[in-house]
């Protein structure tokens, strides 16, 4: 029964503490994924482009990004962005600009989830026949349409496992942001081990937290996909 | 006999088209060659700060401890992607097995394992089960779990077992029935069949994922850093802490892509000659 | 996707109101909030402590409006250098090496650290020979893990980001010994989750690691920020108003000699 009330809402247990970092938790992953998923089609599209200056610049990308530890691309990101962040608004502006750690995550998070995404993206683009862009070409539809109107559409459906996983990943490395200061769910369990000294607690709650998103994450990919693949013949 | 069928006059050669004549600076090109100027400029950039912010002193103090650092990260990748990969045998046996509680609690072990995230079961093992202190003196053990680093290795091993259980899973899945029924019909017993016949070919198969494991470990590994074990990063956030200079990240970074790119070209010239014979 | 776009927006317009707010007048005041007595949070999220009552009445002393942030001691002169807080008042030691990256004011109290060792401890004292092989916990970028460094010779360092996790590790019993600011560690005992451990010893500060007590900490260059801190300080120990705060926290002077 203690323990229970540790998990109160209220001034007395850490319920209501908790569960604003599960909304910090959801809100970080979710503020990531369309930063990422674009950069990340960019970066797909820039290694298939014909110009080897872009492709070789899209690869430098993806190399670094998926070479780097999260954590260290979180520092690097958290401290670096402010210098130079500090630096660029210094000298145009004239003052200081703060790169608080949810931007930091968000920028660090969502390198390393486009950097991963283009990989994704790539082997959907594979699986696009040849003949569905001389169709379209044939059809008189400029490149812009033919990728709105044609690939697009097939796109989303190949590339979808492939981003379902990443976004469980995603989901699960927003973790590290507690360690540059986000009162994320990782920190604020943290927190309450430390102050009530019940750490097996207040983990396992953690660790029961992530389970529970990860599940409803992958019931909702699941119907998104089935809905994604409802033109397909049912064998 | 229909003549319409036929063409009755010779269609005249027609001079080739116009060459497409395509502009010196699409939009494409101009990206790529602005994006190329600024990885260029960010490469000067990084070779002009650490060389404008080089200080002996702290290189000679700071080396020998990144040096000790990349030898901790590698020490604890290769113990636990190897503890791991032995236990990942019968995880993955269990989570293909008739049995239905077997099969369950493999996949109750797989779930968790892969559901949350490793920072958190760090602490859960670190922090959780250091608490119950008298409990691991009853059972003789609190020499393990009193020590960081050997939580660490339990924590890392039990994390990639849960993955590479789910690897070799699907490559065995992949080897076709043919292959067992082929043993079977020469009279192989089962484990004769399985250690010579399919996990071989399963392994060929898992091969790459493989690689990306070791290589999601060695990004991994660097939140061991939080549970005071010196790592390449718990060495790096020292340094920092001390000399508050950036650079300390940088060559950390440095290491780090070093690391994991000739790992990645070490994995594929393996996967290149254990794939030999399948290619033409 | 409208809810992801307002998110989107949301985390853009943060970043543009953390800019803008630059412009506001206020005195904002860095500290950690994980440190007792000296700054700690409460469950309710008010931050209270020595540091802090010391913060509020230099501030009234100055007239000045002052606001305080949170943040993590490993980051904490980063984020000063980086212009997220204008002064830290979280018992920063006003140190040589620190001194080379950012300015002080005077200190506002000055306390000795110590090693408190579990009650079953076989230490005696701080001797080399007693030290030797032990496992030491301090908290990561503190004059003491410093000290526990150069001085304490023949040990294993642990660093933890707070002294709330190396709390939790020697009375687990994983650590043989943690060095800390005597009236931390005093605190901590005092309290029943401190039962596990009592105090060895005091250590004789060294004055390159521990430097002059703690101070007020400024960017680099802020002398007259840091000098208007110094000469609010003097006043409140003229005035009564520092022995009245110091009272409300420990039974004896924390400001140290003169």
């Amino acid at each position: 029964m203690e323990l229970l009330s540790l998990l109160s809402y209220g001034s007395e247990g850490w319920g209501d503490e908790i569960l604003a970092s599960i909304g910090v938790t959801i809100s970080l992953a979710l503020a990531t994924l369309p930063f990422g998923l674009l950069l990340g089609f960019l970066l797909a599209l820039g290694i298939n482009s014909r110009e080897s200056s872009l492709q070789i610049s899209a690869k430098i990308f993806t190399t670094i990004f998926r070479g780097l530890p999260e954590l260290l691309t979180l520092f690097i990101v958290y401290y670096g962005a402010q210098i130079l962040g500090n630096f660029l608004f210094q000298t145009v502006f004239g003052t200081t600009i703060e790169i608080n750690s949810f931007v930091a995550g968000m920028v660090a998070l969502g390198f390393v989830f486009s950097a991963y995404a283009s990989e994704v993206f790539l082997s959907a683009f594979k699986g696009i026949s040849q003949g569905q862009y001389e169709g379209s070409a044939a059809l008189g539809l400029s490149r812009f349409q033919t990728m709105r109107l044609v690939i697009i559409p097939q796109l989303i459906k190949l590339a979808l496992p492939g981003l379902s996983n990443l976004w469980l990943i995603l989901l699960k490395e927003t973790s590290l942001v507690s360690v540059i200061g986000l009162a994320d769910v990782v920190r604020i369990t943290g927190v309450a081990a430390r102050v009530e000294k019940e750490p097996f607690l207040f983990f396992s709650l953690a660790c029961l937290i992530y389970l529970a998103l990860t599940f409803l994450s992958s019931a909702g990919l699941e119907k998104i996909e089935k809905n994604a693949r409802r033109g397909e013949v049912r064998s | 006999m229909s003549e319409a069928y036929v063409a009755q006059e010779m269609i005249a050669a027609r001079p080739r088209p116009n060459e497409v004549r395509k502009a010196d600076w699409t939009f494409a090109r101009l990206l790529g060659s602005l994006s190329i100027l600024f990885w260029i400029a960010a490469g000067i950039g990084l070779i002009v700060f650490l060389i404008t912010s080089y200080d002996q002193s702290q290189i000679d103090k700071y080396a020998p401890r990144y040096f000790d650092g990349f030898l901790t990260t590698m020490k604890l990748v290769a113990l636990s992607v190897s503890i791991g990969a032995v236990l990942s045998l019968p995880i993955a046996f269990g989570r293909m097995s008739s049995n239905k509680i077997v099969r369950n609690l493999s996949f109750g072990y797989i779930y968790f394992f892969r559901g949350t995230p490793l920072l958190a079961q760090l602490f859960l093992f670190y922090y959780g089960f250091g608490s119950f202190r008298h409990f691991w003196q009853d059972l003789n053990l609190w020499w393990f779990f009193r020590d960081a680093w050997s939580i660490a290795l339990l924590s890392f091993s039990l994390n990639t077992a849960a993955y590479q259980a789910e690897i070799l899973r699907g490559a065995i899945m992949n080897v076709p029935k043919g292959q067992h029924e082929g043993a079977a019909s020469l009279g192989l017993p089962p484990m004769v069949t399985f250690f010579k016949i399919i996990l071989p070919q399963a392994l060929i198969v898992a091969l790459r994922p493989y690689g990306n494991e070791i290589i999601l470990m060695i990004k991994g590994s660097a939140v061991v850093s939080i549970v005071t074990i010196f790592d390449l990063m718990g060495h790096t956030r020292r340094a920092f802490s001390q000399t508050l200079d950036y650079q300390t990240y940088l060559y950390a970074a440095i290491f780090y892509l070093l690391v994991v790119e000739i790992m990645r070209r070490l994995w594929d010239l393996l996967e290149h000659r254990l794939t030999r014979h399948l290619r033409r | 996707m409208h809810f992801m776009k307002k998110l989107a927006l949301t985390a853009a317009t943060a970043l543009m109101v953390s800019g803008a707010a630059q412009a506001a007048d206020k005195l904002r005041i860095g500290t950690e909030g994980a440190y007792p007595p000296f700054n700690t949070l409460t469950k309710d999220g008010t931050l209270v402590g020595f540091d802090i009552d010391i913060a509020n009445a230099l501030c009234a002393e100055m007239k000045v409006e002052c606001e305080f942030v949170v943040q993590d001691w490993d980051g904490m002169i980063p984020a000063l250098m980086a212009n997220k807080f204008d002064a830290v008042i979280a018992s920063m030691s006003i140190t040589e090496e620190r001194l080379k990256k950012i300015d002080f004011s005077e200190k506002y109290y000055n306390t000795p650290p110590a090693l408190a060792v579990p009650k079953d401890s076989d230490m005696k004292d701080a001797s080399a020979a007693s030290l030797k092989g032990k496992l030491v916990g301090a908290q990561s970028s503190t004059t003491h893990s410093e000290y526990a460094e150069k001085k304490l010779e023949g040990i294993e360092l642990k660093l933890y980001p707070t002294p709330d996790e190396f709390k939790l590790d020697i009375e687990a019993g994983r650590l043989d010994a943690v060095i800390e600011d005597v009236t931390v560690l005093g605190e901590w005992l005092k309290s029943d989750k401190g039962s596990c451990c009592k105090m060895l010893t005091l250590l004789t500060p060294d004055p390159v690691i521990n430097g002059k007590g703690a101070g007020v900490a400024v960017r680099k260059g802020e002398t007259e920020l840091a000098n208007k801190f110094s000469a609010a300080i003097k006043a409140l120990r003229a005035n009564g108003k520092y022995k009245e705060i110091n009272n409300k926290y420990f039974d004896f002077d924390v400001y140290g000699g003169e």
